[in-house]
């Protein structure tokens, strides 16, 4: 008789992201069974190993060739861009951990309330949240999925794989609980919300297409018909979903409170790690699956990315707090990154410069943030990190060096040229160029301008200002903050003149496009 | 003779030459991130990678006989632009004079300096100089040559403002920062042009497709390069800010604001030969800037009782003669670029000998303090008088050889600019015998507490070196056309070689206008008494001593109404500033307030905003698909 056949896995082209998922069941055993005093040593190699040979691991997937068909019965792309994805997700998470590691970011007992007797107690026994790092990995583990899924069920999955441990983790802020827990507790309620749109407009994509198969969508699109309006309200609610985790208007109210409430290393990984995630899955929903759908949703597409754009480098010139600002600055530059999404066109090889500038972009984006808020994390006071805005004043005069180093970032961020920022803004506005979303670009760079605005209104406020009397210190960073900051002004410098040779590896993992 | 072809290379000394501009850049890193760590050591790796870069110059020279080559180096912005360097005749001269020069000024510097603290800091700007000079001259395209010579745009604020703590260094920097901002512009709106004229910012490609553009498109590409060319050369109307950049310590006025950097300019014009040919009215501007620029250089070298601004006026007014040159098409290049790296050792001479006198003399610059200082300097005075006979063009010294040639093209080509040419250079004789009387001969007017000393060896054997070029070089490049020839492949060259004659009209009459003017700065200041305080003078010393109203009429034309606009715009600023803290934001500023009230707080609201944002999408798709 026929039993059920067991699925074959392919699990050489999955082991990266099996070594991930693996390191963080082991952290769990390690909560369950290792000594308190034991945990963190036991856990920071563990997570950076896992990280690192990960890393190692994908490196030798693209030497050895890359597959040529999804992986796990069609579940899993493992492709160019998906391993050129899962590497950068992966280098972001490592020089993310490495910020955690610093004990002052993480509250010591979580489920103590805040002023409370018990949260002192636990402050002075020395207790700290080790689960930190299984629940980074097992978000890091979600974002590999996320990014490499072939299929809507399996994106899902690794949507909430993602999400779940990263709501959590939000709330472990050490300093400023309550507005901590505030983020997690929005993250969640609106991440929640924002789910169950993905859901219910894959329920609808299924009613169209019979399949939840990104390519079986695409081959229903021309063969199934009279059922547009249904595949029309399951686009627009998976867009919803989408669009909310990569933070575009009008769905991006969460990203500046949920960024300034969160431990700032988690705020770091979830500005670089999640946003190439996101961007991973939503490259995949809309080229692979609606790829032969792009005349109907351009548009709606248009109007968000200007929206996003508009929005974020508007509402960032009232920003007080730097992460709320760098918040909105995220948020504008999901906008740019759009108009690479939107610049499709009608021969692979257009498609295959769009989507080389679009990771590419995501790198370097990526690096610079981790960079910009591991100084965040440096620059503190009394009640822990100093993030009001006033209170950088003169921090040029003080700290020149650090200064110098965040007002470099502030300039990659802007896209000055020289830095890595210019050629990610650079390749993005060209393949849209060349790919006929002219007017885009023109919104792309108006608002550059004005984000340029903020950006560097920090940059006078930090040189140019007198310092305050009791204005806040700089931490000595640990060895690993300080290697994080050097990491990232380095390769913000080095692909600022010399992008080439990433340049032309994103090519060639582009070249090759989605498998379908 | 048209320019030869450039051929791809790479390997050997030439394909390596790309190390002359990584280590200066190595060792500017290394002091800069290395910090107060190398402080001890600091200035010998200064010395150490300008002397690296000098002898691959060398080689790569030794090596070149001729050729033009490209080596390239990697993609920078795709399509548009590779960062790769050019090596022929013309960038490897620039090449020896910069980290020849420079690095006898790196060695002297390390005298010069140590009593400063930040001695480590000064090299480290200095390599950064060198190493930003030779991407500016090395490179094989527009791109390469804006960055280098934003680089040392950079490096020369740095510089001039490296005595940050006198209110008037930082000015000084900051001014030719903004002047100099102007002809950036300028070049960069330039380029801007070529590339969308030409399809391509590398010069051999451009250089085959002028004939494609038309008359005027070349003219205007010629002017708006010039006004850059004006801008780094201080030349008309942009010439205000070398004088004050006299506030930065006297290497730097040696090496960037006389030897190299303000040559760049001319180096452009040079370069770009292939539009300015092509534009003959571009080039009669460039001509008509050199000589106007040349006559009043040297007008304010006559009033300027400060001895480093008496030279950075002679220093402006012998670019302008080279600017001359440099707008008569090939006859003239290699006169320009001859002259360019004569004036390169004669002033980098009178420079560093200017800061021996003063490192004697508590720093003191009125050379009306100074006097009969000839019997306690001896190497310093003899340095300087070999330089300060060079630049009059004495005959057989470098200047004569240099300098006649570019009076004889220019009076060839148009009289009235030749005589003009030819009464600059009375005035050099005039205003350097002045200088050279009032230092070194005459009463001592010193100040009681001056001491005045030889400098110690590390700063007078770059003085000897120096003066040494200073007399053979002219003769050497200039006879039997030795320059001319070897410049030749990059900057094509007149069929009629120039034949040097010494009886020439031009000539003997340039030679009698530098005797009359040196007679009579004798007259007035080697025999007669100079009076400490300076006399009110007649209208035309103040005219002169005021730089000929340069600053009050860039005051008047440019500052003013500049901060009128200010004041404007930031009235209408602070209109739109809604009380935010920090706030510059004018009408964003006051939208992205009224916009941050939705941003409440509550999930509730953004839920909502999410399933409004939701229907719209849904919506929006619904209607573009049925369209």
């Amino acid at each position: 008789m026929n039993g059920i056949q067991a699925p074959t896995i392919e699990y050489g082209a999955l082991a990266p992201m099996l070594v991930i998922f693996g390191a963080a069941v082991i952290g769990v055993l390690v909560e369950a069974f290792a000594p308190r005093y034991l945990r963190k040593s036991i856990h920071v190699p563990l997570t950076l190993l896992s990280t690192a040979g990960a890393f190692v691991l994908v490196i030798f997937q693209v030497i050895s060739g890359v597959p040529t068909t999804a992986a796990a019965m069609g579940a899993v792309a493992v492709d160019g861009p998906a391993l050129f994805f899962w590497g950068v997700i992966l280098v972001l998470s490592f020089v993310s951990v490495l910020l955690v590691i610093d004990d002052e970011h993480f509250v010591a007992s979580a489920a103590a309330v805040p002023g409370s007797a018990a949260e002192e107690e636990a402050e002075i026994s020395g207790g700290a949240h080790t689960e930190v790092y299984p629940l980074i990995l097992f978000a890091v583990g979600g974002m590999l999925l996320f990014a490499s899924s072939n299929d809507l069920l399996v994106m899902f999955v690794g949507l909430e794989v993602m999400s779940l441990p990263l709501y959590l983790l939000c709330g472990l802020a050490r300093r400023r609980r309550l507005l901590s827990q505030e983020a997690s507790m929005k993250y969640f309620l609106l991440g929640a919300f924002s789910s169950a749109f993905f859901l219910y407009g894959m329920a609808f994509v299924y009613g169209f297409a019979g399949s939840v198969d990104l390519s079986k969508i695409n081959d229903a699109l021309g063969t199934v018909g009279g059922l547009d309006t249904v595949l029309l309200i399951g686009l627009g609610l998976l867009g919803v979903g989408l669009l909310f985790k990569i933070g575009a208007a009008p769905f991006q109210a969460w990203k500046p409170d949920v960024y300034q409430g969160a431990p700032t290393p988690v705020t770091a990984l979830m500005a670089s790690g999640t946003l190439v995630a996101a961007f991973g899955a939503v490259l995949r929903v809309f080229w692979v699956a609606l790829g032969n759908l792009d005349w109907d949703w351009r548009p709606v597409m248009w109007g968000v990315a200007i929206l996003t754009m508009i929005v974020g480098a508007v509402l960032a010139i009232t920003q007080t707090d730097i992460k709320r600002m760098l918040a909105y600055s995220s948020i504008a530059h999901a906008g740019f990154l759009l108009i690479g999404v939107i610049a499709t066109s009608p021969d692979a090889e257009g498609n295959a410069t769009s989507l080389s500038a679009i990771m590419f972009y995501l790198l370097v984006y990526g690096i610079t943030t981790v960079g910009a808020f591991a100084v965040v994390t440096m620059v503190r006071d009394a009640g822990g990190e100093a993030t009001h805005l006033s209170r950088w004043a003169g921090l040029g005069r003080r700290s020149p060096m650090l200064a110098g180093v965040f007002a470099f970032f502030l300039l990659a961020f802007a896209g000055i040229p020289l830095t890595s920022g210019f050629f990610g803004k650079y390749a993005v506005f060209a393949a849209a160029v060349a790919n006929g979303a002219t007017p885009l670009v023109v919104v792309g760079v108006v608002s550059s301008a004005i984000a340029a605005f903020f950006y560097v209104r920090v940059i006078v406020l930090m040189f140019f200002s007198e310092p305050a009397a009791d204005g806040p210190t700089i931490a000595v960073p640990t060895a690993a903050t300080a290697a994080v900051i050097t990491l990232a002004a380095a390769v913000t410098v080095v692909l600022g003149v010399f992008p080439q040779p990433v340049l032309d590896l994103a090519d060639k993992a582009a070249s090759a496009l989605f498998i379908r | 003779m048209e320019p030869a072809e450039i051929i791809p290379h790479s390997g050997g000394v030439i394909g390596a030459s790309w190390l002359m501009i990584a280590l200066p850049l190595l060792g500017a890193a290394i002091l800069l991130l290395g910090g107060r760590r190398t402080n001890a050591w600091g200035h010998y790796l200064g010395v150490l990678m300008s002397l690296g870069s000098f002898v691959v110059a060398v080689l790569a020279f030794l090596q070149l006989a001729g050729g033009r080559y490209s080596i390239r180096l990697f993609d920078f912005i795709p399509g548009i632009a590779d960062i790769s360097l050019l090596v022929d005749p013309l960038s490897i001269s620039f090449c020896l004079l910069i980290t020849g020069v420079g690095s006898l000024i790196h060695i002297y510097s390390i005298g010069y300096m140590s009593h400063d603290p930040d001695r480590r800091r000064f090299f480290a700007y200095l390599n950064l100089f060198v190493a930003a000079m030779l991407l500016l001259v090395l490179s094989s395209n527009y791109v390469g040559l804006f960055i280098g010579w934003e680089g040392v745009g950079l490096a020369s604020y740095l510089l001039i403002g490296f005595w940050q703590f006198k209110p008037t260094a930082a000015a000084a920097a900051k001014k030719a920062f903004i002047v100099n901002r102007v002809g950036d512009f300028g070049l960069l709106v330039g380029i801007f042009l070529m590339w969308t004229t030409f399809g391509s910012l590398a010069f051999g490609d451009i250089s085959g497709k002028v004939g494609e553009a038309s008359q005027g498109t070349l003219t205007a590409i010629g002017l708006l390069l010039l006004l850059g060319a004006c801008g780094k050369s201080a030349q008309l109307p942009l010439q205000s800010w070398l004088l004050d950049a006299m506030e930065g310590p006297t290497p730097v006025s040696a090496l960037i604001h006389a030897a190299t950097m303000v040559t760049a300019g001319v180096y452009l014009v040079v370069r770009s030969g292939f539009i300015f040919e092509g534009a003959p009215t571009a080039q009669l501007v460039v001509t008509i800037v050199g000589v106007a620029t040349l006559l009043a250089g040297a007008i304010i070298g006559c009033a300027k009782d400060d001895i480093k601004k008496g030279l950075a006026g002679s220093t402006m007014s012998q670019i302008g003669y080279m600017m001359l040159g440099a707008g008569l098409g090939p006859a003239g290049y290699a006169f320009a670029i001859g002259h360019l790296i004569t004036h390169g050792f004669f002033k980098a001479n009178m420079f560093l000998g200017a800061g021996s006198v003063m490192h004697g003399m508590n720093d003191e610059v009125n050379m009306r303090k100074y006097g009969g200082l000839f019997s306690v300097m001896k190497v310093t005075a003899v340095t300087f008088i070999i330089g300060y006979l060079a630049i009059i063009g004495f005959p057989l010294l470098s200047g004569y050889f240099t300098k006649d040639g570019i009076i004889e093209t220019a009076m060839h080509h148009n009289q009235i600019l030749g005589w003009l040419a030819v009464a600059g250079a009375g005035l050099t004789g005039f205003y350097m015998s002045r200088m050279v009387f009032m230092t070194f001969f005459g009463k001592r007017r010193w100040d009681s507490e001056a001491h005045p000393h030889e400098s110690p060896a590390v700063m007078t054997v770059p003085l000897i070196i120096l003066s040494i070029g200073s007399i053979f070089l002219g003769g050497y490049l200039v006879l039997s056309n030795r320059l001319m020839l070897f410049l030749a492949p990059a900057v094509g060259r007149p069929e009629e070689l120039p034949v040097f004659h010494w009886n020439s009209v031009a000539g003997l009459a340039t030679l009698a206008l530098v005797a009359v003017g040196a007679v009579l700065a004798w007259f007035k200041y080697g025999k007669a008494e100079v009076p400490e305080v300076a006399p009110r003078g007649s209208f035309v010393t103040v005219f002169a001593r005021r730089d000929l109203y340069g600053d009050a009429l860039n005051e008047a034309l440019l500052m003013r109404p500049g901060q009128w606009l200010t004041r404007i715009a930031v009235f209408f600023d602070n209109r739109g500033i809604d009380g935010l803290v920090n706030g510059l934001a004018a009408t964003i500023g006051g939208s992205s307030g009224r916009l941050r009230r939705l941003q409440t707080g509550f999930a509730r609201t953004y839920a909502l905003s999410i399933l409004f944002g939701a229907a719209v999408l849904a919506g929006a798709l619904l209607l573009v698909g049925n369209l």
